[in-house]
């Protein structure tokens, strides 16, 4: 079983990590347009930043309710990738072609850009969720083998 | 980068592949196999692919070692050899074959940055021209994933999930079955 850790250092170094993490995670979300990362990097870290406390404090001193509800988030990032693909779909257009969401006052390119931020978040949502998912499942295993 | 970094790279790249598969200990092997996962994204990088290094220096150095050692506690930290000759023999020569044909097929490929090649002379020159002005999005690989690609990405998404669904369903506690 993984217990947690008891030395100082990891603790602090978890308590310092585990926002700049979070805050890099963000960044490499929202700078995607710009430069290299996007969804499927920025959910990987903010997954990260989600075990790293896990890890370093055990599973009281996190967000013990994201245990068994990570997966529906998942699933929630599915539905937002799909639906800002579905609403072009509807208004008339092509699903997916977000030069035709529907948001006034803009070009069809800075459309794009808010479309493309959009499903982003969406992998990242679906990312993120499915691997602190594996990861509670395959640490709940251990800890039912232990019994 | 210089082609000395690349061959370096390569070098070090291989000698921890090897080393991750040659072993005993399998807690070493993981670490090992972190370290080859971030040579890998060095080499990608230099190669200019600096998004898949990205990714690799993510998913491969950072979550799936992650992964592998958190499936080590649930099983023995030593690897077992049971493993007959014969067994051992067939194995080496399949991976012998399989290395032959990888080998043979990588003479065909382009040569880095070759204009005359032809994936350059497909549809990638009309991504890099326009995509700017097309999405508003001056990271080419974001504009062809999220935008001109949009549809493979969903499907991309879609088999993540599932995974995590899948590994969800076969590893959950029994006696939650009923609720």
């Amino acid at each position: 079983m993984i217990r947690p850790h008891d030395s100082v250092i990891v603790h602090t170094l978890a308590r310092v990590f585990t926002p700049i993490i979070q805050l890099f995670a963000l960044y490499v979300l929202i700078h995607g347009h710009d430069s290299p990362g996007g969804g499927f990097q920025a959910g990987t870290l903010f997954a990260a930043s989600v075990i790293l406390p896990v890890i370093a404090f055990g599973i009281q001193g996190s967000l013990a309710v994201l245990e068994r509800r990570a997966i529906i988030l998942g699933a929630v990032g599915i539905l937002l990738y799909a639906g800002i693909g579905l609403l072009p779909l509807i208004l008339g257009g092509e699903f997916l072609n977000y030069g035709e969401l529907p948001i006034p006052g803009m070009e069809t390119s800075t459309r794009r850009h808010w479309g493309i931020l959009g499903i982003e978040t969406g992998v990242t949502l679906t990312v993120a969720a499915t691997a602190v998912s594996i990861y509670y499942s395959l640490r709940e295993r251990g800890e039912e083998e232990e019994k | 980068m210089t082609l000395f970094d690349d061959y370096l790279l390569l070098l070090l790249s291989v000698v921890t592949a090897l080393g991750a598969v040659f072993v005993r200990d399998l807690l070493s092997g993981v670490l090992t196999l972190a370290a080859y996962s971030f040579f890998l994204a060095l080499l990608w990088a230099g190669l200019g692919a600096v998004d898949v290094a990205f990714t690799e220096a993510v998913v491969g150095a950072g979550l799936s070692t992650l992964f592998f050692l958190v499936a080590l506690f649930l099983t023995s930290h030593q690897e077992e050899v049971r493993k007959r000759l014969q067994v051992r023999m067939v194995t080496l020569g399949g991976l012998g074959v399989l290395g032959f044909l990888l080998l043979f097929g990588s003479v065909d490929l382009p040569v880095v940055g070759d204009p005359e090649s032809l994936p350059s002379k497909h549809v990638s020159s009309h991504y890099l021209r326009k995509s700017l002005e097309e999405t508003g999005t001056p990271n080419v690989v974001t504009a062809v994933l999220a935008d001109y690609r949009g549809f493979d990405t969903l499907g991309e998404t879609t088999v993540i999930f599932t995974a995590g669904i899948g590994c969800w369903m076969l590893l959950r506690r029994r006696d939650d079955s009923a609720t």
